[in-house]
């Protein structure tokens, strides 16, 4: 009978050095929103970083796989030294420096300094502040008004109307300005987001904004970054609550200064009226 | 039945039907029920991925064929959004509980451990019937779920409350999330008493000369796996009882004050969502090793055979495999940077995290460095041990995306989270399972699986497989969320619409590779080649029992080890390898 091995060793080092040139060609591409915040920018490094690093990792791995199923699917004998101490002392070594330096320098270079940025740096004093609720399935959106205070809420008041239970014998609730799922910003200038939810946890996912975080009933989370591009963008849910998950849309309108006051001061007649 | 010490008597009575088949305490027939039952769970779980790839892909068409399977989740042909979570969470469920435990730590291990210590049987076999029947009412009650009012639950196999804990706040989170609960408890009692018997087995029932350091990485791993398992565990089984307590009882350990669900204020006090997260992820994390390291042992058992080596860095593979047991117990948070836990903390678990890539490149080092100097045999489960390399490589890369906490803010609960876990829990698990179905097939059943078959299969699974996971890497780089019923409203999703159709694509065919499995197994069981004692010429203990072995496993004489578990191409021998029963005085021991 004719020798198989050769041509299955060789069959499949091709497959797998296909399948780790493929999945680097296909990483290649760009395949992340277009950002549009200020800290977004580092977390996209740390993303190429990565990008960069593992595939790199994944191609000269399947090379060598690929390599050895080939070579050793058609030797006629087994190599009669076996491997010693010291190799394998090496090839385990080698993979741990590696690792520790791409890893963890990774993340302690690149990934902590912008994690920490965003999740342990106080806001800017000029920044916008914005309240977002999240509930079964929509955002709502409050901002302080000219006072820049939140008007108290309480859960027992909530009806249809009132969808945050806002007390209106609070002075400070007069001038609070509500939205649904829509949240205005000005451009460059920083945003502090007030993060909560009425009923279940939600997470407040901006794509363009590499923002995302869970809003959780019971606590009030902040969190606050600076988009720098004028636009639409989308909002959406990304922690499971419940089936309506897939449509809590909403919009960010990141738009100009000017235009900003203008919609303050549309958005304060109307409250008046 | 009652056991006696086995050097008093080597062979056992005959057993009646009822005892030998159903409820036998045999660990070998245990572990073929634990892989049958578990393969039955593993093709209901395909059955419901494919209908969530068909809502995915068409969300809007009309399937009448289903609206006869479930009146009233798929009404008049459309699936509900309710239904569609719920066939996530059941998915997700029946997949890691009941497919994967099953087969590889339950199956394989109650096969394995006593055959390749030597040992008779399990430390405790009765206990080890009664994990088994265990596991039964967890899978019906399971699966029973599904038609209850309200449907199976929906919250995630997370089950993160509020949502999983207030009955009012989603349909499936009535009955459906109960049941979950109960059959989730009972799946950890089973497991429980499993992974007793293993460590028990594996520290007291040792064939003479079994030392630790030569025993096959397949025993270790599932050593270390039940160790993790048995600490991990009860994290959740108290979880869950609170959580019982707060849907049941009306205490408020995972809920605030405040929350107004389904338009009614709730009397909860004092409770805080993430304290279930704190404890689902202690035992979460924990349990992603418990069924990656078997997995990992196995591939090793598998690959060395074949490559007629020894395993390179058979020690150091230990270490690493303790060393990452250590570190997935203290990395749990890495599944909860963005959850609104203390940032700083975020750091430590971030860093943790990172560490695991060193042991876990180690061992991938060391699987592909068995292979250098050999002489390779092809077979299918040489194939599918290969291939296991390669998502243990690709699949682990992915893993410093989502372990790095700045990556991880873009990544969390999008695809790329969802392709990760499967290359690795899905992945590298399934092709294990393969490589050692195929590599011990023989000594299951004394006969083996078909070649042309099995190679059919490998190649139907590996690149699929790729097409599949390595495909949502990408769309969750795009932004997509996990867990959407309808993500066609979504512009900035528009540049990556061909993704869910190529996955489709892939899914489907994945599947109908494994009927071919399917169809290996039926076929093989009445008509494969018959197979002798040591039909692959392997070294380790259980390849010197008859196949299939007896009850009892070897006859009057029980194995005494001289040697370690791999003694492939030893220079003073005359074949190119040594059995570990073999005598130092017939050839000096290397290892």
């Amino acid at each position: 009978m004719k020798d198989t091995r050769p041509t299955l060793g060789f069959a499949l080092a091709v497959t797998l050095w296909f399948l780790g040139i493929g999945v680097f060609v296909l990483g290649a591409r760009r395949y992340l929103p277009e950002v549009a915040s200020e800290h977004g920018k580092g977390i996209d490094v740390m993303l190429h970083y990565l990008l960069v690093t593992t595939g790199t990792l994944i191609v000269i791995g399947h090379l060598v796989l690929g390599y050895f199923v080939f070579r050793f699917s058609r030797t006629a004998r087994v190599s009669p030294t076996l491997p010693g101490a010291t190799a394998q002392r090496f090839w385990s070594v080698a993979p741990a420096i590696l690792m520790t330096l791409l890893a963890e320098g990774g993340v302690l270079v690149l990934g902590i300094p912008v994690f920490g940025q965003l999740y342990t740096q106080d806001p800017p004093a000029d920044a916008v502040v914005v309240e977002v609720t999240g509930e079964q399935f929509t955002w709502n959106v409050r901002y302080p008004g000219a006072d820049g205070e939140f008007g108290r809420t309480d859960p027992a008041l909530i009806t249809d109307a009132n969808a945050l239970g806002v007390d209106e014998s609070d002075p400070a609730a007069d001038d609070d300005m509500h939205e649904l799922a829509l949240i205005y910003v000005p451009v460059n200038r920083p945003v502090k987001v007030r993060l909560r939810s009425k009923d279940v946890l939600h997470s407040f996912f901006l794509p363009h904004h590499r923002i995302k975080q869970d809003a959780v009933p019971g606590m009030t989370i902040e969190l606050w970054f600076v988009p720098n591009r004028e636009g639409e963008f989308e909002i959406a849910c990304a922690e499971l609550c419940g089936f309506g998950h897939y449509q809590m849309r909403g919009f960010l309108r990141v738009v100009s200064d000017e235009e900003f006051e203008r919609w303050l001061a549309e958005k304060r007649e109307a409250g008046r009226r | 039945m009652t056991q006696v010490a086995p050097a008093e008597t080597p062979v056992h009575q005959k057993q009646r039907f009822l005892s030998r088949y159903v409820f036998s305490t045999d660990h070998k027939t245990i572990g073929i029920q634990y892989y049958l039952t578990g393969g039955l769970m593993g093709v209901l779980g395909a059955f419901l991925a494919a209908l969530i790839r068909l809502q995915l892909t068409w969300p809007t068409t009309q399937w009448n064929f289903l609206a006869k399977l479930f009146p009233t989740g798929m009404e008049g042909g459309f699936m509900k959004p309710e239904f569609y979570i719920s066939l996530v969470t059941m998915h997700g469920t029946i997949m890691i509980f009941f497919f994967v435990s099953l087969v590889l730590v339950s199956g394989f291990g109650n096969y394995l451990i006593p055959l390749q210590v030597g040992a008779r049987d399990m430390a405790f076999p009765f206990l080890n019937m009664l994990s088994y029947w265990t596991i039964v009412p967890a899978i019906l009650i399971a699966a029973a779920s599904f038609f209850v009012e309200g449907g199976a639950a929906g919250s995630g196999w997370t089950a993160y409350p509020p949502l999983s804990a207030v009955p009012s706040a989603a349909p499936g989170s009535g009955l459906g999330q109960t049941l979950w609960l109960l059959a989730v408890a009972l799946f950890i009692v089973s497991f429980t008493m499993g992974s007793l018997n293993y460590v028990t087995t594996v520290v007291n029932l040792r064939a003479k000369g079994m030392s630790m350091m030569r025993m096959p990485l397949t025993v270790w791993s599932l050593l270390i796996a039940s160790i993790i398992g048995l600490l991990a565990f009860p994290a959740l089984t108290a979880a869950a009882i609170m959580l019982l307590f707060d849907r049941h009882l009306g205490t408020s350990f995972y809920l605030p004050a405040g929350l107004f669900i389904a338009g009614k204020l709730l009397s909860n006090q004092g409770g805080s969502p993430l304290l279930w997260q704190h404890l689902f992820w202690f035992l979460g994390h924990p349990e992603v090793y418990v069924l990656i390291l078997p997995a990992l042992g196995i591939t090793f058992d598998v690959l060395v055979p074949f490559a007629r080596r020894p395993a390179f860095g058979y020690r150091v593979t230990v270490y690493c495999l303790v060393a990452i047991a250590f570190l997935s117990m203290v990395v749990w948070g890495h599944h909860m940077f963005v959850s609104g836990m203390n940032p700083l903390v975020g750091e430590f678990f971030s860093i943790g995290t990172l560490l695991i890539t060193i042991p876990s490149t180690i061992i991938g080092v060391n699987m592909i460095a068995s292979l250098w100097g050999g002489k390779l045999r092809l077979t299918t489960a040489a194939f599918f041990a290969i291939g296991t390399i390669s998502f243990f490589g690709f699949g682990g890369l992915g893993g410093l995306f989502l372990g790095n906490a700045a990556a991880d803010i873009q990544l969390h609960d999008t695809a790329f989270v969802v392709g990760h876990f499967h290359f690795m829990i899905g992945g590298v698990t399934m092709l294990a399972i393969f490589s050692g179905s195929y590599y011990w097939f023989p000594k299951m059943f004394g006969r083996k699986l078909s070649e042309l078959l099995g190679k059919l299969h490998f190649w139907m699974t590996l690149v699929p497989f790729y097409g599949i996971f390595a495909t949502m890497h990408f769309y969750g780089l795009a932004g997509a969320p996990r867990r959407y019923y309808n993500l066609s409203q979504y512009a900035f999703l528009e540049g990556v619409r061909w993704m869910p159709i190529v996955i489709t694509v892939f899914a489907f065919t994945l599947i109908a590779g494994q009927l071919l499995f399917l169809v290996n197994l039926v076929w093989s069981l009445w008509a494969g080649e018959k197979a002798e004692a040591n039909p692959w010429e392997a070294t380790t203990l259980e390849w010197s029992a008859p196949s299939p072995p007896p009850h009892g496993n070897w006859g009057e004489n029980e194995p005494v080890v001289h040697r370690g578990a791999y003694e492939y191409g030893n220079p003073d021998a005359k074949e190119d390898f040594v059995p570990q029963t073999v005598p130092t005085h017939q050839v000096p021991a290397h290892s």
